[in-house]
Parts: C-alpha cells; structure tokens; sequence
C-alpha cells in the first residue's frame, strides 16, 4: 500500500457527512437541512443542534421533503436533504426531476446507506441502483466519495462548488478512513490514487479501498495496476478514463451498485466512444441484497479486492 | 394594491373575459392544451394579478413580491394569458404556445425564461410542498409577502399533496394561501366518481388549515375569500373556489370532455364571440 494511503482507522463515510454538513453550516449562513425522521441515523443531528433554527423536520415524507427542498431553494436558501438512497433516489424521483432538476436549483440530496455493506437491514435499504436513477437527469451531479474523510469535503463542495442539483452518496458501516484532507476535492476531476501502465482499476465509494489493496495483488505477481478514485459519476471525468483506456489494456470498474447503469455503464459510455478498450465489471449482478454482516455480503456479491484482483488478471491476459 | 389595479368588480369581468378571450385564441392556435380547466380559473386568475397580488409586472423578480405558484401545469393558458395582460410580456407572445422555441410551453418550463414565472411544473402533487418551502423561507427571513398555491380537484388525489398539507399546518404557515379548482372533474369524469374528494373541507380542516368556500366564477366573493384568508393567522388557508370547468362558454361548460381538448378555429371565431356577448350582456 502506498504510504499515503494508510487506515487512519474506520470510519462510517455518514459521520464524514455530518462533520462536513456542520462545517457547511457554519461557513455559510443560508444552508439549512431537512429531516425525515431518521436525523441521528443520517448523522445530520450535528447541524440540527447546532442551528436548530435552520432545521425543518417534516417527518416521513420524502416526496414533501424534496419538494420543500425546492422551494427553499427557490428563495435562496441551500437545502440539504438526506435520508436512506432507496428512498431519497426511488420514492421521491419525480420531485427531484421536475422540481428540483427541471428547475435546476442548488438541492444537495444525501443519499445515505449505500451498498449491501449496510448489512442487517436487508434489501429494502441497501441503495443499489441510486446513482443510475440520479445520473439519467438532466442538470445533476453526483457524487460518490471513497472514505470519511472525502465525504466531508464533498459536502462542503457540494453547497460551494455547485449550482445546481446535486446527488451525494454515502455509506453506514465503519469503513477505512484512508485519505487526507490535503488532498482536496474538486468536482468532476477523478483522482489518481496509484500510477500503473497495465490494468486501470476505475472505483467509487467504498470499493476504491479494494481497488488500491487489489492494485497490491497484482503487484505481487508483477501486474501493474493503476487506480482512480472516480469520486464524481456525473459530470464524469472524461479525460481520465479516456487517459486510461489509451495508456493501460484493459479497465476494470468496482462500485457498491448494479452493473447496470453504474460507474461501469458510466466509464464505458466514455471508452467505447473515444479508445474502445476490454473492460470488466465490478458490482451487483442485476439482483438483490439481502441480510448479513457487511463484510460478509461483500465477499459474497464479489464486492472485494480479491474479486477485482481476479478480473484485472484476466483482462491483461486477453 | 397598486394603481393600475382595482377593486371594481364591472373592470374585473372585463379584464376576466379578456383572459378567457386569450385562452381560447391562444389554445386554438397551439391546436393542443387544455381548455376547460383554463376558462374556469379565469376569474381567480384576475382578481389575483389585478387586484389582489403584491407585484410589479416591470420588475418580475421584485423581492417582495408575493409568490403565485401554479401546481397545475396543464393550465399554463390562463397563467400567461393573465401574465401577459398585467404586462410581464407582449400579449402577442400569446399565440406561441406550445410551439418550438418558445417561452410558453405546454406545461411551465423556467428554462425558456418567461417573466413572472415563478416554477417549472407540470407533475401533480408537487407545488403544494414547494409553496411550503417558500413560506418557511419566508418566515426564516421574517418578510411579509404570501404564497398563493394553485391546486386542482383531482390533483388531490396525489399522496404528496397532504404530505405538504401536513407540514404547512405543523409549521403554522399563515403566509400561505391555497386555492383549490374545485370544478367536481377530471379527465376519467367526475371527481366523485373517479375518486370521491367529499367531504373535502373537512378533510383540509381536519389537517389543520383554515377553510373558506366561496364560488370561483363570482369576483366579489373571490376577492372576499382572498381577503379573508389573509387574515388568518397561526395557521394555513385554503380557500375551495367552486368553478365551472369551461366558463363563459355554455356548450362545453362542465363537460369534462374539455379538459384537454382545444376549440378549432371556426369554433374559436364562435366561441369568442359568445364571451363578447355576453360580457355586454354582463351576464358574468
Ligand atoms: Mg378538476
């Protein structure tokens, strides 16, 4: 592992988001959050007892909830509504296509408890198909940071990068906490994490820890293996991808989310279109999650280093 | 109120059979839309923008200005008619609906930037929760101007609706104001039919608005319904405006046939001159 990239230690990428949304809050004064119910739980607790004043609970009610999300930032407020991405993305879909994209107004929407890594509870709130709902809509961005440390700085860039929609997905389980704030984070350009000439691993959220301990792996048996942290889905980093179809034989994608219109389906849309290159995917095979512990499911569903390792090995021999 | 606008309910009937003129031109000429549902808001629409709303047509984005916002998408006919008549944009502009490139759009688009309006929409069920959104805004700010939030019968059949209406009392939104069409029908029939609203008021009570009843086609008791929700206070007002779907015209009024259906140009020709008609007749 290269030395910057140690385990500070695990860390829910939901506290990153917390800790963010409250620095957001204290920078700027017209940021308000939304509640449905489940406030402690999507850790946005931090700014609702930090500035009560500019949290509005509105229960359990995602549609209401974007739509609010709208309107306040019809007035110029920056709303921040987080709940569970199955809910936020699925449930409430048309308010966030016509209210809010259509629209085209600055609504940070926090998609919370991404991946089969959210263990326990099941399917029915494990978000798997959240970023190929949000990434179809016109005016959207979406973002998808890799550690706890990366979502707090995505939020913050979120309210101040941005003008418009804005789609941020994040994680519950204690997960390696691994870069550093140093490191910055700049909508739409995808980060480097390892140089490598024969293999690109292209991976978001959780499965970018995976991919640097794959990229070691392959070290082992001489592969050598490029990593890119693709924090941002859409717009994506087209310049990158492209780089890394032109300068490795193959791309292999890992995210925590259906193949089907995924980070794979997004990073392929650009290769096949500019330097058509082999590429495998990583990442739920068209079905369900189910319950069990989050480490578990990973290795179950394929979600591991070890199963990215396997099929950057079978690319560059092809 | 401004200068320009007025309580005389004579001027209102005329600016009223102006818009509907202009509803029934407009829509001939896009040769698709929705004629019934825009005729029986005329009257709302005109007591609104002129006389009762706070807002400077030379100044679209006026910080104070209250806020109108349409849920209703399908009746953007008697919105632009009413906005152009007040002056946000040529009344000519009018005869560009629904076509390519222009600012009107079958359903309201802000993305083609027509003055004075206030949110893209077209989806049912939505306005309601960002009309809440803009009141808690509102009262965050500690400004005075209203929200008044435009609602059709059968969109109240949408879940999301009393999602917002939940909401707007638990926060006792008291800058907010919304107006139900309640012309008893929708595109499958009658409302009572298709999905009974009754008791309606009640229900509204029951979540915690304050409810005026008042007929939608009779200027003195809209401009009175209007009034009496603004002095509500603590909570919110909805004010259910009986209308008739396709008013001012006497063969297609509460024939929901018309809902989404446009007079021909012959029939254009006819059925402006029974408006003309009958405004010398003041039979409104
Ligand atoms: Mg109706």
């Amino acid at each position: 592992m290269p030395q910057q990239y140690l385990n500070k230690g695990n860390k829910p990428t939901k506290s990153g988001f917390g800790e963010g949304l409250l620095e957001a809050g204290r920078l700027n004064p017209e940021v308000f959050c939304i509640g449905a119910d489940i406030t402690a739980s999507v850790d946005c607790n931090l700014f609702a007892e930090a500035f009560p004043q500019r949290f509005i609970s509105l229960g359990i009610a995602e549609q209401n909830c974007v739509g609010v999300a709208a309107g306040l930032a019809l007035e110029g407020k920056i709303p921040v509504f987080s709940t569970y991405g199955v809910f936020a993305a699925l449930r409430s879909a048309d308010q966030i296509r016509i209210s809010v994209c259509y629209n085209n107004l600055h609504v940070i929407i926090g998609g919370a408890h991404a991946g089969v890594s959210v263990g326990p509870d099941g399917a029915t709130h494990q978000a798997l198909e959240d970023i190929g709902i949000m990434r179809v809509l016109p005016n959207m961005t979406v973002l998808s940071p890799c550690d706890a440390t990366q979502t707090s700085l995505a939020i913050v860039a979120a309210i101040e990068q941005c003008r418009g929609p804005v789609y941020l997905r994040f994680g519950r389980e204690a997960m390696p906490d691994f870069t550093s704030a140093a490191m910055g984070f700049e909508i739409g350009k995808a980060q480097v994490l390892r140089t490598g000439n024969d293999v690109s691993i292209i991976a978001t959220g959780h499965m970018v820890w995976e991919a640097l301990l794959a990229a070691e792996i392959l070290a082992a048996v001489g592969i050598d293996a490029r990593v890119i942290n693709m924090h941002t889905i859409k717009p994506i980093d087209r310049e990158t991808i492209i780089r890394a179809a032109t300068e490795t034989r193959a791309i292999v994608t890992a995210e925590e989310h259906q193949v089907n219109t995924g980070l794979g389906s997004a990073v392929a849309e650009v290769a096949v279109q500019h330097h058509p290159v082999p590429m495998a995917f990583v990442g739920m095979p068209d079905c369900f999650g189910e319950s069990g512990p989050p480490l578990k499911l990973m290795e179950k569903y394929g979600l591991t280093a070890e199963a990215i390792a396997e099929k950057a090995k079978k690319m560059v021999k092809w | 109120m401004h200068p320009w606008q007025t309580e005389d309910t004579g001027a209102l009937r005329h600016i009223a059979a102006t818009i509907r003129k202009s509803v029934v031109t407009s829509l001939a000429e896009a040769g698709s839309g929705h004629l019934g549902g825009s005729l029986g808001l005329a009257d709302i629409f005109t007591v609104l923008y002129f006389s009762k709303l706070n807002h400077h047509p030379d100044d679209p984005a006026w910080p104070g200005r209250d806020r109108l916002i349409l849920s209703i998408g399908h009746v953007a006919p008697v919105l632009y008619a009413t906005l152009a008549h007040s002056g946000y944009f040529p009344v000519e502009e009018l005869l560009t609906l629904r076509k390519m490139g222009s600012r009107l759009q079958g359903h309201p688009g802000r993305d083609h930037g027509l003055p004075g309006l206030e949110l893209s929409a077209g989806s049912l069920g939505q306005g309601l929760s960002v009309s809440v959104g803009m009141a808690l805004a509102a009262k965050y700010d500690r400004k005075n101007h209203r929200i008044f939030s435009i609602h059709g019968d059968g969109e109240l059949q949408e879940g999301s609706i009393w999602e917002a209406a939940m909401a707007a009392s638990h926060h006792h939104l008291d800058n907010l104001v919304a107006i139900v069409d309640r012309n008893g029908l929708q595109i499958d029939g009658k409302t009572e039919d298709v999905m009974g609203l009754e008791p309606l008021g009640n229900k509204w009570q029951s979540f915690g608005w304050h409810v005026i009843e008042c007929d939608g086609n009779d200027i003195g008791q809209i401009a009175g319904a209007i009034d009496a929700a603004c002095l509500v206070s603590g909570k919110p007002a909805v004010i259910i405006a009986r209308t008739v779907m396709g008013k001012g015209i006497v063969r297609i009024e509460n024939d929901y046939r018309w809902h989404g259906k446009v007079p021909s140009r012959e029939e254009a020709v006819e059925f402006i001159k029974e408006i003309e008609y009958r405004i010398l007749n003041t039979e409104f």
